[in-house]
């Protein structure tokens, strides 16, 4: 057993790509030993900028010997057959043995496969490993590049060490031999290091400063950046994102701390961090009270002979660049109104088919306006909302967010606040955005969440309007975004509002879509509120049971809806009354039984539920139910029979009762009521007399049962 | 006469073409045309083609007509300079070769935090990618490092390596000094600003507010016309040429905003279609030569 070390040298590998590097190594890893039968225990892989290692720990001296056999072809085929078949195994004719198959003597080779050197295996795996290597983005480079058939790899493939035990795997990969020398870190320790092997590979390295585990490194990015941030008495603004990109752009890492003119901090805080950030990788820091310090910590890739003076005050000067370029957008952007940056806005096409996003802007504060009035959204200022709506897309056309577009929404709110616009408009400016997917936080200020909700609304009107519908993976304009921003809005808040009557005047000719791109547009709803509550940790088969009743455009009165099913179903009642169900439907569609649903016209339908859940159709049978139940029986009910007839008569109206007034969980009590009945009536009662007109009647009965289940959810959705 | 390259900029550049010259680089002289990026220098864009090994270096004068800040701003301006270093095929030890250059100019790797830090590069206008970095120093970047994969549309086999290093902001670094027009010129008091100071006004004023727009809009039409008059008489180098004007062109339109967002992309497409014709039209002219000379590389 010996332990195997792999490293792959190459030009600095992006920070981004180097955890998807790391599993990609062990697979192929992985699959190339299985393939070869070398039994592979615990891998360990590391990634530095500048090279991928893998340590796969007690491999295997040597694969063990097999025997295989193979059966060919009959005694008596033709020649070229048997050849073909030797051919295949590797085998001369004369070392293939008869057997008798079946009262047939076939041909069978018998080959044996010796065990091979795992060494050997690995030099093979290795080139493979390297040319099968996926790579976000590959590329070609050198004299051999003059091919296109040239080694691709993330930047330019530099060195291969290669030790099983002690020993060199001596493998080439496009011109880079395997060896035992590698490089320590680039400018510390430039020279070439000699490695044992897997025991020592660490351990020589971090001697040449370099920490092969990104662990490691990211701890001591982590620690050493709160450290040097409370020795000048401040709080590091935690960001693991950074940690994990620093960690990947070093191999010695060092966190300095600097300091910047406290000037810049007129500037917005969020504006200063995401400077800092995106475009320097640095860490920001808070004081005391919480508030964000003139401070800054950057991860360097060296122990500077200064102690770091000169790195820290480079960078420095970096950032002092930035945020003055900062500052002066933000000086800039306030010496114009909002209200005048919008007529910009004309110039910019929000999409070649739907105008420009002062088109858009205009639909969007007539939409807020309107969900106001009507009382869609409650407690919210008219005038307010619209004035929201009409500035909300302004800062589009600052130079902070031209320069920083992650920062629209929140940059127009501070451009609302600083020429004295109202809270609510400057909140709602700020947070229109929202909720950017799950998880985000859900407005709930009224003005805020009018135009937030008309803004998505708008975009998913629009956009279906014109027949710009996702597909598959691909959705350009975030359209399911928007929907599920739109469900949240609805759910948070307890909006309440059909969406299918959601309309405002057209503008410019553009209308709310009608016929089949509405339809979609409330399929889609439907959709994404499935997949929304299925993450939520609905059950599916419920969200189906409360849909298939058709026709629900509110939103709110749905999920109530579906929480008061899971509720029930998840008691004792609900599961039995379920059972129940179902032992009433099969017996139904085992005799076909249509009974009155079977005297309307049929429409083709071959599932006779499906009449029930159209909702032109249901009232015509339940018309024709009542007549019935009005009419009694001809016999004398048994009293398991009467007592779930006089159940029913009283669930019916109860259950319709609560479901008129959206009291859910009172509708599952009445079809709980109905749980004993039934039970006690399958019990005692023979469904399928002797007697037709005694047959009729309990079918009937049964169907009426189904029936009134329907009126809560649809049973039959629901597994289980 | 020692050359102070970390308190001259114009000794930076001469240590930078010591250096070059001295690995083997042709030190060439910039194009005479306005361009945005010293990638559109012949020496770089069509010697990237094809099988021949092409080693140079050379300064390029940029424009950027919306960079400028009528002399304002201490680090943005619409002409500048970038140093290029073209190596094809790249060598295996370009990393090395560059980090060198950078000691030769005055920064020390052991003081300052150099790094490699991801940026791919895309030219659409000149149907050109790559991969590779922007280099750091102390959290600045210095320069760009592109391993060019496609140019005009063509794969590049080899490979070539570019370098372009942003000479002002270096020079600023090396020098110490914050602000572009500060920097000290000859080593002798003469500065940057005494040098362009009065250029950058005049050239902001002209890019944004003087340039006949008619008369732009009539250039660029004629430019793509002699792209494609060229093309047809197969001159696929002066066909490049009206190539960059119409790209320059372009660019000034912009700076005067006159072109809508609408018509950017259109505009774009025209740049790059006569970019990218010149390209091919030379690979066409040349392949038959290159072929002969490199078997391998028309597989």
């Amino acid at each position: 057993m010996s332990d195997f070390l792999l490293e792959l040298r190459s030009e600095e590998i992006p920070a981004r790509m180097q955890a998807g590097a790391r599993a990609e190594f062990e697979k192929l890893f992985r699959r190339e030993m299985d393939a070869a039968g070398v039994e592979v225990g615990e891998v360990t892989v590391w990634s530095t900028p500048r090279r991928l290692a893998l340590v796969a720990q007690g491999l295997p001296e040597s694969t063990r010997a097999v025997s295989e056999e193979a059966k060919g072809p009959p005694e008596g085929a033709p020649d070229a057959a048997i050849d073909g078949f030797c051919r295949k195994n590797g085998v001369t004719r004369d070392q293939l043995e008869l057997r008798e198959i079946k009262g047939r003597a076939t041909w069978f080779a018998v080959i044996e496969k010796p065990g091979r050197a795992t060494r050997d295996l690995l030099a093979e795996a290795i080139p493979a490993i390297a040319r099968d290597f996926a790579w976000p983005k590959s590329m070609r480079w050198g004299a051999a590049s003059v091919s296109t058939g040239s080694l691709r790899w993330v930047r330019p493939l530099s060195g291969i060490v290669a030790i099983l035990g002690e020993e060199l795997v001596e493998c080439a990969v496009d011109g880079v031999r395997s060896g035992y020398a590698t490089l320590g870190h680039r400018f510390h320790c430039p020279g070439e290091i000699t490695i044992g092997g897997a025991h020592d590979y660490a351990e020589k390295l971090r001697a040449c400063h370099v920490i092969v585990d990104q662990e490691e490194r990211a701890a001591l990015i982590r620690e050493g950046a709160q450290k040097a941030a409370a020795k000048a008495g401040l709080t590091l603004v935690e960001d693991e994102g950074l940690v994990i990109e620093n960690a990947g752009l070093t191999e010695w890492p060092v966190p300095l701390l600097g300091r910047f003119d406290e000037a810049f901090l007129d500037v917005p805080p969020e504006v200063i961090q995401l400077t800092a950030r995106t475009n320097q990788k640095y860490f920001v820091c808070e004081d005391e009270g919480g508030k964000l310090a003139n401070a800054f910590v950057c991860t360097a890739n060296i122990e500077a002979a200064d102690g770091g003076a000169a790195i820290v005050d480079g960078n420095r000067k970096v950032l002092a660049a930035r945020l003055s370029d900062a500052r002066f957008f933000w000086e800039q952007d306030r010496k114009t109104s909002l209200t005048e940056q919008t007529k910009k806005l004309e110039r910019i096409t929000f999409h070649e088919r739907l105008g420009t996003v002062a088109h858009k802007v205009e639909r969007v504060a007539k939409l807020a306006r309107w969900l106001v009035e009507e009382g869609i959204v409650k407690g919210a200022n008219p005038d307010l909302a619209e004035q929201a709506a009409r500035l909300a897309k302004a800062d589009l056309v600052t130079e902070m967010v031209g320069e920083f577009p992650e920062l629209q929404g929140l940059m127009g709110g501070y451009y609302a606040r600083a020429e004295g616009l109202s809270d609510e408009v400057a909140d709602a400016i700020r947070d229109h955005y929202k909720p950017v997917g799950q998880g985000d936080q859900v407005p709930t200020a009224p003005v805020t969440v009018a135009v937030s909700l008309a803004d998505k609304l708008d975009t998913l009107r629009s956009f279906f309007s014109i027949d710009e519908k996702p597909t598959g993976s691909k959705d350009p304009f975030a359209l399911r975004r928007a929907a599920l921003g739109v469900i949240q809005l609805l759910e948070t808040n307890s909006l309440r509002c059909n969406l299918s009557a959601i309309r405002s005047e057209p503008v410019d000719g553009m209308p709310w879509p009608t016929g089949e791109p509405e339809r979609g547009l409330l399929d889609f709803f439907a959709d994404r509120l499935k997949v929304q509550q299925r993450e939520a940790g609905v059950r599916h088969d419920l969200i189906d049971a409360v849909f298939a009743l058709g026709n629900e455009d509110d939103l709110v009165r749905l999920l109530a809806r579906v929480n008061a099913l899971q509720a029930f179903i998840a008691t004792e009642d609900g599961a039995n009354l379920l059972a129940a169900y179902k032992r009433a439907s099969n017996i139904l569609k085992k005799e076909d039984w249509r009974g009155i649903e079977g005297e309307i016209a049929q429409t083709g339908e071959e599932d006779p539920l499906a009449i029930v859940d159209d909702p032109d159709l249901a009232a015509v049978v339940a018309a024709k139910m009542a007549e019935r139940h009005a009419s009694g029986l001809s016999y004398t009910p048994e009293p398991a029979e009467k007592a779930l007839i006089d159940a029913l008569h009283a669930a019916e109206p109860e259950a319709a009762r609560a479901v008129e007034q959206e009291d859910f969980a009172a509708a599952m009590a009445a079809l709980a009521s109905l749980r004993a009945p039934i039970d006690r009536f399958f019990d005692e009662v023979t469904v399928n007399a002797d007697e037709e007109k005694k047959r009729a009647a309990r079918l009937d009965l049964l169907a009426r049962f189904r029936a009134a289940v329907h009126k809560v959810a649809d049973f039959s959705r629901i597994e289980g | 006469m020692d050359r102070n390259p970390s308190k001259s900029f114009q000794d930076m550049i001469l240590a930078l073409h010591d250096f070059w010259s001295a690995q083997g680089c042709l030190i060439l002289q910039p194009y005479d045309m306005r361009m945005g990026a010293g990638t559109f220098h012949t020496a770089t864009t069509l010697r990237a083609l094809g099988p021949e090994p092409w080693n140079a270096a050379f300064v390029q004068p940029c424009r950027r007509p919306t960079d400028g800040r009528y002399g304002e701003n201490p680090n943005r301006l619409q002409h500048y300079y970038q140093y290029q270093v073209i190596l094809k095929p790249s060598p295996a030890d370009i990393q090395d070769l560059y980090l060198e250059s950078l000691r030769v100019i005055g920064i020390d790797p052991l003081l300052h935090d150099i790094r490699f830090v991801e940026d791919d590069w895309e030219s659409p206008t000149l149907g050109a990618w790559g991969l590779g970095w922007e280099v750091w120093c102390d959290g600045m970047e210095v320069t760009q490092f592109t391993y060019f994969q496609q140019m005009g549309g063509f794969d590049c086999k080899p490979v070539a390596g570019e370098l372009t290093y942003g000479l002002e902001r270096l020079a600023m670094y090396i020098q110490g000094v914050d602000n572009v027009y500060d920097l000290n010129f000859n080593g002798r008091g003469v500065t940057y600003g005494d040098v362009f100071l009065e250029n950058e006004k005049q050239m902001s004023k002209w890019n944004f507010e003087v340039a006949d727009t008619d008369a732009l809009f009539d250039l660029f039409r004629k430019a793509a016309a002699e792209c494609r008059n060229c093309l047809d008489n197969n001159v696929p180098i002066a066909a490049y040429e009206q190539a960059i004007e119409a790209s320059h062109v372009f660019n000034l339109l912009q700076a005067r905003g006159v072109i809508s967002v609408q018509e950017r992309a259109s505009y774009m497409a025209q740049v790059r279609d006569l970019a990218r014709g010149s390209c091919e039209a030379y690979m066409a002219k040349e392949a038959p030569r290159w072929a002969e000379k490199y078997p391998e590389w028309s597989k």
